[in-house]
């Protein structure tokens, strides 16, 4: 039995060994390690994920070693793994803030140089060559400034957010939050629907039932805006460009942002998942022996208005 | 007078099981009509495609509750049968809603490509359900521990049938499934409730589905003994609530035009087993009433639209959920049934004098 | 009140809905005896023995206990145990996973701190002092049944009691263990120990009692000495009715011809459970039976017959035509019918109703797309209801709340309506009390006479005597002889039993 245990890691040993092997046939091929959480997570992860596919493909020399979990411990192990395969580069998007000390360091001592992407690690900014990160406040603080604009005689707003303590929730809530304590805007209700459509619809129509006026539904994204619009429809009340009650989601769905171009929606929101062109441009810089101007880098936030959405911008920016 | 005694006594005990659910729904309704009257005011307004429809929160519960009650029902059965319960009913709906979906997409959407789907939709659920209860039956697994597998996997699964995204589809046909058809200003998932509470009268009038169920349930050997195959019976329970997934996974997918692997039913499947457990019905199988299930999804939804009226805030929603299930779990425990039955009994049995004297 | 006196009841009524569950029943417990309750099934011996210990709770009358002064109440099982009153059922409440002296003493300690060292020594003492053969630190599981029940006991009389109730305990035991039973009784009797005793064996009434309460619907019918009251008069006080019945119980002798094929029959049949392969026939309209000890295989043979464990080899003829069977279902349609031996587990669907449980084999023959309505349902459930006198509030009734002997009614009710050509009853009169014994085996006797065959298992051997007319007889889990005819007598069973290997001479 045992020699059979042994026989068997040998064997496994030895394929590894192989298949290591073959990643660095190419000499001129660029290594990187990407460590990031699974696509099914959510659509924007999903978007990120194929961002990084895309752009990280033998087509542009790379060859890319990818892991996706969303437990940390399991991403430490796998950033060591690529650590001692000896990748050129490591990006990692960290399923938690905490624990990545060591690994950087070992990376640091290996020469292998980090980035990150998506979300900061609570870390010392020599430990990486540079992060680039989303501002999920930002992004709130645009749809809100966007609405500020909008110039409404009164802001009665159906607040309904996504699961309470995301980091997508805590961004997209606080700049509205800001205006409620600021008197600028009414909170008819906030509500969470923890990304559920169909309870976002079920908050809605509690409104309705209960007579309560209205004239914004901002849903943190866009599945819940689409519950929330289902409820006006089934009650007849207009929205939209032309409509009685604005319509703002997020994640700029390809489905959604057709809505804004219908005219159903107003505004869609997205915290731009597409980071890996960044990344690679700076790591090209790299190789040519230049030094990165920046540490962090914010990646760029949009909004799309529906009195300004273009054909272009869906077939760009949609998910 | 004799016969009167005896029908008295089946009414009794029917009553008393259906009681926990409906004092939970009375009880929710008289709150309500304390708190604010107009909770129940039913309007008749026009929608944006311009037909009559019905409005409020009674017919929100209703509408609402829809795919908890189908599935409220179908879990009733594997209850019953493997003393156990499916806790892969929302990620199962996820693969079903990923299979209609899909299929939808594949073309114009016409009323038989439509039937298609949901066709295609079932025979995945029914083939998840199949699984289930060939590890349960079979495999003498635990229903709970047989269906975690399904339960962890089942949404991955739905994520690559719908290829990462959250795929949309729109046509008037998906609309009046999941919202009204032209004309009727009753929500249509409230009559697909209704054709499946007939199906399920049905089968339990032309075939011995729920008189096996509950043998198998009660007592595996002696079915056994007088040749009932029990792991069929599993098999077949665990496969019906396959269907029934399949149904309310397609209402939901149907309610908004999307399909979301997330968050389509996501934990649904404690509500589920909730229902069962309001509606007096043993949780380790056996003896069962299907009434009560329904019932209970409807008061359960009662609930959840209750708190949403109140504006109870979001990060509480679901500790008042909780204070009211441990309420309605203790109102129903033996113990305090007990109790209501001996107070019953004491209040009959004063009664029927009374009952003798006026006939 | 007399000295000797250790309990005394007095007038005790408990009502149930619609049940008069006793009436006015006294019921005296003198030191150092051991006093019997007979009465047949739902005469009121398990609600006395609840009142008693505090499961119920009595609407009037008094008890007195020695030791308290004046009337007592008792509201629960702990103030029973209180007051002195321990029980011992006939399932044993222990736990089999822990030691033997951990089973006396759990749920007992009172100090914090477990003294695990003078726990073992103080039950090797009571064991010893009991003459129970058992090791402290054995665990229980590992006893024999008897020996389990025997620590029951002991828990029972190591918490100081004064009275000590047995329910049944001797229902599950054999003949050898049930000795042992007894010869702890005559102990605990000679220490002072007044015990209430509660069986359905008669013999075993006369071998260990000093005296007897009979009741009868829910009351008293008197107090007895054992001396002053013969097995017969015993019987009659029981069930209301000079004995005459019991004697025109006359099976017809070999009622049955040989000559043509035999209705059911086996060769080298055996099943995942009964390994040895043996050899069966049985001609229409006769009755045989299986004996033996318990464990002698006796059941293992029948299930092998019925399809219920898995067959492993043989072949099956039935009136001469070659067939097979392989599962109850296969069994049922060809006109076999199987009362278990074991009716709580094997037998009844308790939640459901007298009427479920009537209907359900005729049921499953007709179909799973055939279900009866119910007033077919309720008119088959009726009939069997009033011919086999069912004592049952309605039909409606779940079958858990009737008494052992109806329940087993109507089990039997349920493969009567099958109408088998075969019907096979596996200890039918085990744990009922005298009357329906009777009725059934006077029953059995009436289908034989209707051409139905019978295969009659019982562990008393008396009434496979009166009822059989061949005997096959059993030991180690294979066939060891054949009686017929005259052959048929407790002498020559034991013999056969007792020289099982010299078969061969025969």
């Amino acid at each position: 039995m045992k020699k059979l245990i042994i026989l068997a890691l040998s064997f496994v040993l030895v394929c590894s060994l192989f298949l290591s092997a073959t990643a660095f046939a190419t000499a001129d091929e660029i290594v990187v390690g990407i460590v990031n959480n699974p696509p099914s997570e959510s659509g924007y992860r999903d978007a990120n994920v194929k961002d990084f596919e895309r752009v990280f493909s033998a087509e542009n020399k790379y060859s890319a070693k990818t892991f996706y979990s969303i437990k940390n411990d399991e991403q430490l192990n796998a950033a060591q793994q690529f650590i001692t395969d000896g990748v050129d580069y490591l990006l990692i998007s960290a399923a938690e803030t905490t624990g990545w000390d060591s690994v950087l360091k070992n990376a640091q001592e290996a020469g292998v140089k980090v980035f990150l992407f998506d979300r900061m690690i609570d870390i010392d900014e020599s430990m990486f060559e540079a992060a680039v990160v989303s501002d999920m406040a930002k992004e709130g603080q645009l749809a809100v400034e966007w609405l500020l604009a909008q110039n409404l005689d009164t802001y009665k707003i159906i607040h309904i957010q996504g699961a309470m303590l995301s980091d997508a929730q805590i961004g997209r809530s606080g700049a509205v939050n800001e205006q409620v304590a600021a008197g600028k805007f009414e909170l008819v209700v906030q509500q969470t629907a923890t990304w559920d459509e169909a309870k976002a619809k079920e908050i809605v129509e509690s409104v309705i039932n209960s007579k309560q006026e209205f004239n914004v539904i901002y849903a943190e994204n866009d599945g819940m805006a689409r519950g929330a619009v289902a409820a006006l429809d089934e009650a007849g009340i207009t929205h939209g460009k032309n409509g009685d009650v604005v319509i703002m989601g997020f994640d700029c769905n390809t489905w959604a942002l057709e809505e804004v171009l219908a005219g159903n929606w107003n505004y869609d929101g997205q915290c731009s998942p597409f980071q890996a062109d960044v990344i690679s441009e700076m790591i090209q810089s790299l190789e040519k022996g230049e030094t990165l101007p920046t540490k962090i880098v914010i990646s760029e936030e949009r909004g799309f208005d529906a009195a300004t959405i273009t054909r272009e911008d869906i077939d760009k920016y949609g998910l | 007078m004799k016969n009167d005694i005896r029908q008295s006594g089946r009414s009794r005990n029917d009553f008393t099981q259906l009681l926990i659910p409906i004092i939970a729904i009375v009880s929710l309704f008289v709150f309500n009509m304390l708190r604010d009257p107009s909770f129940f005011s039913i309007a008749l307004t026009v929608n944006n495609e311009g037909n009559y429809v019905l409005a409020g929160n009674l017919i929100s519960i209703l509408n609402s509750a829809s795919e908890l009650a189908i599935l409220a029902m179908g879990m009733t059965l594997v209850t019953s049968s493997s003393g156990g319960q499916d806790i892969s009913v929302g990620a199962t709906a996820a693969i079903a809603g990923s299979v209609f979906v899909s299929a939808l997409r594949n073309g114009n959407i016409t009323p038989p490509v439509v039937l298609l789907g949901f066709l295609a939709c079932c025979a995945v659920s029914i083939l998840v359900g199949a699984f289930n209860g060939v590890l349960v039956a079979v495999f003498k697994i635990q229903p709970m521990i047989a269906t975690l597998i399904l339960f962890t996997s089942g949404r991955s699964i739905a994520y690559w049938i719908n290829g990462g995204a959250t795929p949309t589809v729109s046509s008037p046909i998906i609309k009046a499934i999941g919202g009204f058809i032209p004309g009727v200003p009753v929500p249509t998932p409230v009559f697909i409730v209704i054709i499946c509470c007939l199906a399920f009268f049905l089968l339990f009038k032309w075939t011995n589905l729920g008189f096996y169920t509950q043998v198998v349930g009660i007592n595996q050997r002696a079915a056994h003994l007088n040749g009932i195959n029990s792991t069929w019976i599993k098999i077949l329970t665990f496969m019906i609530l396959g269907i029934c997934v399949a149904i309310a996974g397609c209402i939901r997918v149907s309610r908004l035009g999307l399909i979301n692997h997330e968050t389509i039913l996501a934990e649904i499947e404690m509500d589920a087993i909730l229902a069962v457990a309001i509606g007096g019905n043993a949780l380790s199988g056996g003896k069962f009433k299907m009434s009560g299930s329904l019932i209970g999804a409807y008061a359960i939804q009662a609930l959840t639209t209750t708190l949403y009226a109140m504006k109870v805030s979001s990060m509480e929603i679901k500790a008042y959920k909780a204070v009211v299930i441990i309420l309605m779990v203790f109102i129903g425990s033996p113990v305090v049934k007990d109790t209501t039955n001996r107070l019953l009994r004491k209040l009959t049995t004063k009664k029927i004098p009374a009952i003798i004297e006026r006939s | 009140m007399q000295n000797d006196i250790v309990l005394s009841m007095k007038k005790i009524c408990k009502t149930f809905p619609g049940v008069r569950a006793l009436h006015d029943v006294d019921f005296t417990l003198r030191k150092g005896e051991i006093h019997a309750v007979m009465g047949e099934n739902g005469a009121g011996k398990s609600t006395l023995i609840k009142v008693l210990t505090g499961v119920y709770q009595k609407d009037s009358g008094t008890i007195n206990i020695e030791g308290a002064d004046g009337e007592i109440t008792i509201r629960s099982p702990q103030e029973a145990q209180k007051y002195g009153i321990s029980t011992v059922y006939q399932e044993i409440m222990l736990c089999p996973n822990l030691t033997v002296a951990e089973n006396i003493y759990i749920g007992r300690y009172k100090d914090p701190i477990i003294q695990w060292r003078k726990t073992y020594k103080e039950s090797g003492k009571i064991l010893e002092s009991l003459g129970i053969p058992a090791n402290p630190k054995q665990q229980l599981g590992s006893c024999s049944l008897a020996v389990q029940q025997m620590v029951a006991i002991a828990r029972a009389v190591d918490m100081d009691c004064k009275v000590l109730i047995l329910d049944e305990p001797t229902s599950s035991l054999d003949e050898k263990e049930v000795k042992m039973i007894f010869t702890l009784m005559r102990n605990l009797r000679s220490r002072g120990v007044g015990i209430l005793f509660v069986t359905h064996f008669l013999e075993q009434v006369y071998e260990v009692c000093d005296r007897i309460t009979v009741l009868r619907n829910g009351e008293l019918v008197g107090e007895y000495e054992i001396e002053s009251l013969p097995k017969v008069k015993l019987v009659e006080k029981m069930i209301g009715k000079t004995l005459d019945d019991l004697s025109l119980i006359h099976k017809k002798e070999e009622a049955y011809k040989e000559d043509t094929a035999p209705a059911y029959e086996a060769v080298g049949l055996s099943s995942n459970v009964c390994t040895n392969s043996f050899d069966f026939k049985i001609y229409k309209g006769e009755i045989n039976g299986f004996t033996g000890l318990l464990g002698s295989g006796r059941s293992e043979c029948v299930r092998a017959i019925f399809g219920a464990d898995k067959v492993s080899g043989g072949e099956v003829r039935i009136g001469g035509k070659k067939t097979r069977i392989n599962k109850p279902i296969e069994a049922m349609n060809k006109g076999i019918g199987y009362l278990p031996e074991d009716r709580k587990q094997d037998g009844i669907i308790e939640d459901l109703s007298v009427r479920e449980n009537i209907i359900l084999a005729l049921q499953v023959m007709k179909g799973f797309f055939k279900p009866f309505t119910r007033s077919e349902a309720e008119a088959y459930a009726n009939e069997f209801i009033k011919s086999l006198g069912i004592k049952t509030p309605s039909a409606d009734t779940p079958i858990k709340s009737l008494s052992g002997g109806n329940q087993q009614k109507v089990i039997l009710a349920r493969w009567l309506l099958t109408h088998p050509q075969y019907l096979i009853l596996d200890e039918p009169t085990r744990g009922i009390d005298i009357g329906t014994k009777v009725e059934i085996q006077k029953l059995v006797l009436k289908l034989a006479e209707e051409g139905v065959s019978v295969t009659f298992i019982s562990s008393e051997i008396e009434e496979m005597l009166r009822t059989c007319s061949r005997l096959i007889v059993m030991r180690d889990r294979s066939i060891v002889g054949e009686l017929r005819g005259d052959e048929i007598t407790q002498d020559k069973v034991m013999s056969t039993i007792a020289k099982g290997s010299e078969r061969d001479e025969e």
